[in-house]
């Protein structure tokens, strides 16, 4: 035995280092972080990118103004109504350029539909086509949009969802918008805070989810009771049902949430997005729930969904899900599952998901997906109050990158509603769903002035934040990210939408010697929009990348239809392949990076008698030459810009 | 006649605390994860037989460790692993370090969240929130938690506890614009049943008699309500920090002088007697 007081000194001194510890984490994470600097060259040089704030001479002004639902919340009402900023891109009028459309929530406040106009500028031209007068007492408050072609006109149709009754605008050929929400069979009144168009049948025609957060069955502005809220914090079963509603083609829909057996709980969700992840050919719906676990319907067919939220790995833990996103970020023709919640130093540290197929298993080769949580190696853990995280490539590495959402409630510096709320969120279900126990705000912040994340992709598995480098790091309080070519550079722009705030439009500015290619795709078997159509780029140096047509993802967001890849210092291209909703798939040869492409989907017939359209030239699947989009060109960028 | 279903005390923690993590992670999947909760309780077993080793080149029983890694795995809250075992071995540790009279002076899972709430609170947080919504669980957990605190005689220290918890949480209602249902919301929570259930009663660090266990009691949610009124979110953890070693530290002062008197006495006795 050690004499005894060289042993309590030996165990002092481990003591001590125990303490320690955490001071050397930290310092060893700050010798890996960048310095801080907002020098362009030095950020184009290290980073390859940098992000210049050009909302102001872009033309928009839009601020966001929240919701005010009935007095008896006022006490809480930043909480009440802490969503409702969000953005959609489409290019509604087919002139060749991105346009955003953004909700406003607050009765008598317009949202807004920023036409491109191609010269680096918008306008809002939300009013004289008819989407802009969206909120008010009748109708509810506008909580986000989403973009698709319902009726394979040609043209993208608006889809509005509110507290209150949602909102469909057929698109008359880019010059206006009718509204047809009653003659399409659509629900009187949801408390809808996400919604995402899929071809869930893959009959051609688009299909509607749409997911509830508070119960369906509260007026939120004209309440007959205060009991509102979850009534757990993390098991919550008292929110919104979820929809979806089966495209007719006739204009009409069918709500089959029950027959395909998506309305299986009453979580409160906030995000869903959707793809095939089993390879069946069918997408499948990611479902991020507030306040418990998250879900993931497994397509079966067309047929029906099954819940393997729990089986898969991705649904057991409990955190308040606000984001979903799907990423292929090692290159390997596999998805990712980004999913952000909340974190706050000393208080709830939850961390967000990002989901990585387990190694080995291949996706969709057994019908399942099992998913194990790679954030914390990775190091996209640790962010804020997460909402939308959102799979970019900034710098057309080809690696993607991410750019995640924070903060909550930004109001009097310096105050914090924090202990309040951790009283409340520990009570039994009686105490913590009626809205009169919980505590007033009186203006204090809750988890505000926090800052976005940009994480960078190194392509080997790391991930690490540069956003006081290159711009786009805000302190505001952000909802939604959607990201487009707006400039026709061949970048990736951002646009981020803040609750109660201004929106901000991002350009990107990338290193010139930094290659791309995109791919404008259409439907004609498929839906006309394309949504859900995967699209796989092989590289010369062994690289699969996969990416899709989304019909909206992260938070309250959808980005541009036409698919991207950032294809770094080596332009090269092996191949591309398209695979379509309906089936049909499609090879395309060595094609030309620095443009967009447009692609149609073959016919039927044409690809049905080889399988694959393959003629080793770069050629469109109907058959003819592809055809750069019309307005989108390559730019190459100089620093003197 | 001999009871076969006596449990020995030492055993009566362990599969209390063991109960209540199975019963609320198959239930609820309280846990954070079973992986981060195995690393809590074995860094606490490690450490505790290292530690206790190095002091006395004995093996020691490990229920304490292993209690004490139960706490932690479920108490703190992070993405990451290394919280987990830096909050079990820093308490473990403090038995060591922090000792009285040959006794350690604070409830080892109080020391190491607190001190862990000082040093990494961007890394780790406690656990705040209620494990379900459903209210018949959380009476089974506490039936089945006041029925093991009675058997080991120490209900009245979480009876006196929770009275005065309840007293305060009315004193502050009265005082700000708080609700009171709010303010004795914390008590349905599982950070509360915790630490009402193991962390108060701990018999290593309470004080030795009866009357003063109840006054030790009071004075924590005393001092919580001072704490509480500082919107302090992890109050209780602060107040028994605070009052759990001035207390036992006074105990043993009281006694020895006690003790000393009573030496004394018999002493001037047995010489008188002489």
């Amino acid at each position: 035995m050690m004499n005894q007081k060289y042993a309590r000194a030996v165990v002092s001194g481990i003591f001590v280092l125990l303490l320690m510890v955490p001071y050397g984490i930290r310092k060893m994470a700050q010798l890996e972080e960048p310095g801080i600097g907002s020098d362009r060259e030095e950020a184009l040089d290290r980073y390859g990118f940098f992000l210049e704030d050009v909302t102001e001479e872009a033309g928009i002004d839009f601020v966001h103004k929240r919701a005010t639902p009935d007095e008896k919340l006022n006490h809480i009402l930043p909480q009440i109504s802490s969503v409702g900023a969000s953005v959609s891109v489409a290019d509604f009028n087919n002139d060749g350029y991105p346009d955003i459309y953004l909700t406003n929530s607050e009765f008598g406040h317009s949202n807004a539909l920023y036409k491109n106009m191609g010269d680096g500028t918008f306008e809002d031209v939300a009013e004289e086509l008819g989407v802009a007068n969206l909120n008010n007492f009748e109708s509810g408050a506008s909580m986000g949009s989403i973009w698709g072609d319902y009726n394979n006109s040609g043209f993208e149709d608006l889809f509005v969802y509110r507290w209150g009754r949602p909102a469909l605008f057929r698109n008359e050929e880019g010059r206006g918008f009718t509204e047809v929400t009653e003659e399409a069979g659509l629900p009187g009144h949801i408390n809808a805070n996400n919604a995402v168009w899929l071809d869930y049948n893959s009959d051609g025609h688009l299909d509607l989810f749409i997911g509830g957060y508070y119960h369906e069955d509260l007026n939120l502005f004209d309440l007959e009771h205060t009991r509102v809220m979850p009534d757990s914090y993390e098991y919550a079963t008292n929110g919104g049902l979820n929809y979806l509603f089966r495209n007719n083609g006739d204009g009409t829909f069918t709500d089959v949430s029950e027959e395909t057996g998506i309305r299986q709980t009453r979580r409160w969700t906030l995000a869903a997005s959707a793809v095939d992840l089993t390879g069946n050919g069918y997408p499948d719906l990611v479902v991020a729930n507030d306040y418990g676990v998250d879900e993931i319907y497994l397509n079966r067919d067309g047929n029906y969904f099954e819940n393997a939220g729990e089986i898969s790995g991705l649904g057991f833990v409990p955190k308040s899900g606000m984001s979903v996103d799907f990423g292929d970020i090692l290159n390997q023709g596999r998805y990712a599952i980004y999913i952000t919640n909340i974190s706050e130093a000393g208080v709830l540290m939850q961390g967000n998901n990002l989901w990585m197929p387990s190694s080995g298993r291949e996706e969709g080769t057994s019908g399942s997906v099992r998913y194990r949580n790679v954030a914390g190696s990775m190091g996209v853990e640790i962010g804020g109050w997460g909402y939308a995280g959102k799979f970019i490539d900034f710098n057309n590495d080809g690696n993607l990158d991410l750019y995640v959402a924070n903060g909550y409630i930004s109001d009097e510096p310096e105050t914090d509603y924090w202990y309040d709320y951790s009283r409340v969120v520990g009570g039994n279900r009686t105490i913590i769903e009626d809205a009169v126990n919980w505590p007033a705000m009186n203006g204090r912040t809750f988890s505000g002035y926090q800052e976005n994340k940009l994480w960078l992709n190194d392509g080997s598995g790391r991930f690490r934040e540069v956003g006081s480098s290159v711009g786009g790091a805000l302190i505001l309080d952000s909802r939604a990210i959607a990201v487009a070519d707006f400039f026709g550079t061949g970048a990736l722009d951002v646009v981020v939408a803040n609750q109660n705030q201004p929106v901000r439009l991002f350009r990107n500015r990338v290193r010139g010697d930094h290659h791309w290619i995109g791919l404008d795709l259409t439907g004609r078997t498929s839906n006309r929009s394309a949504i859900g159509t995967l699209v796989f780029l092989y590289q010369n140096d062994g690289r699969i990348t996969k990416k899709h047509v989304s019909g909206g993802d992260a938070f309250s967001s959808q980005s541009q239809r036409p698919v991207h890849f950032g294809l770094g210092k080596d332009p090269s291209i092996d191949k591309i392949e398209i695979v379509w909703p309906s089936g049909i798939r499609q090879t395309i040869h060595s094609p030309q990076p620095g443009r967009y492409h447009k692609i149609t989907e073959p016919e039927s017939a044409t690809a049905g008698s080889s399988g694959v359209l393959s003629n080793g030239n770069f050629v469109s699947a109907a058959g003819s030459n592809s055809e750069p989009a019309n307005s989108i060109k390559s730019e190459p960028l100089s620093l003197e810009e | 006649m001999k009871n076969r279903f006596f449990i020995p005390p030492g055993f009566i923690g362990p599969l209390l605390i063991t109960a209540l993590v199975l019963a609320a992670h198959i239930s609820f999947g309280v846990l954070d994860g079973w992986d981060k909760f195995a690393v809590a309780v074995g860094t606490a077993v490690v450490a505790e037989l290292f530690f206790h080793r190095l002091m006395t080149g004995e093996w020691r029983n490990l229920s304490s460790a292993y209690i004490s890694g139960n706490s932690a795995g479920i108490l703190v809250r992070s993405p990451m692993h290394w919280p987990f075992a830096l909050t079990a071995a820093i308490s473990i540790a403090s038995k060591y370090v922090f000792r009285f009279r040959g006794r350690h002076i604070w409830n080892p899972t109080n020391f190491g969240v607190v001190v862990m709430l000082m040093i990494a609170s961007d890394s780790m947080a406690i656990l705040s929130i209620q494990w379900g919504s459903n209210m018949w669980a959380m009476l089974a957990i506490w039936l089945v938690g006041v029925l093991t605190i009675i058997k080991v005689r120490k209900f009245h220290i979480c009876a006196v506890y929770v009275i005065s918890f309840l007293f305060f949480a009315w004193i502050r209602s009265l005082m700000g614009e708080g609700v009171f249902l709010a303010e004795i919301a914390p008590l349905t929570g599982p950070m509360y049943q915790l630490f009402i259930l193991f962390m108060i009663t701990d018999p290593r660090t309470v004080v030795s008699t009866r009357k003063g266990q109840m006054i030790v009691a009071f004075l924590i949610a005393l001092v919580e309500m001072f704490f509480r009124l500082g919107e302090a979110v992890y109050a209780p953890f602060y107040a028994l920090f605070i009052v759990g070693p001035l207390a036992l530290v006074i105990d043993i002062l009281y006694r020895e002088r006690k003790d000393a008197g009573v030496n004394m006495e018999s002493g001037k006795i047995s010489a008188a007697k002489a």
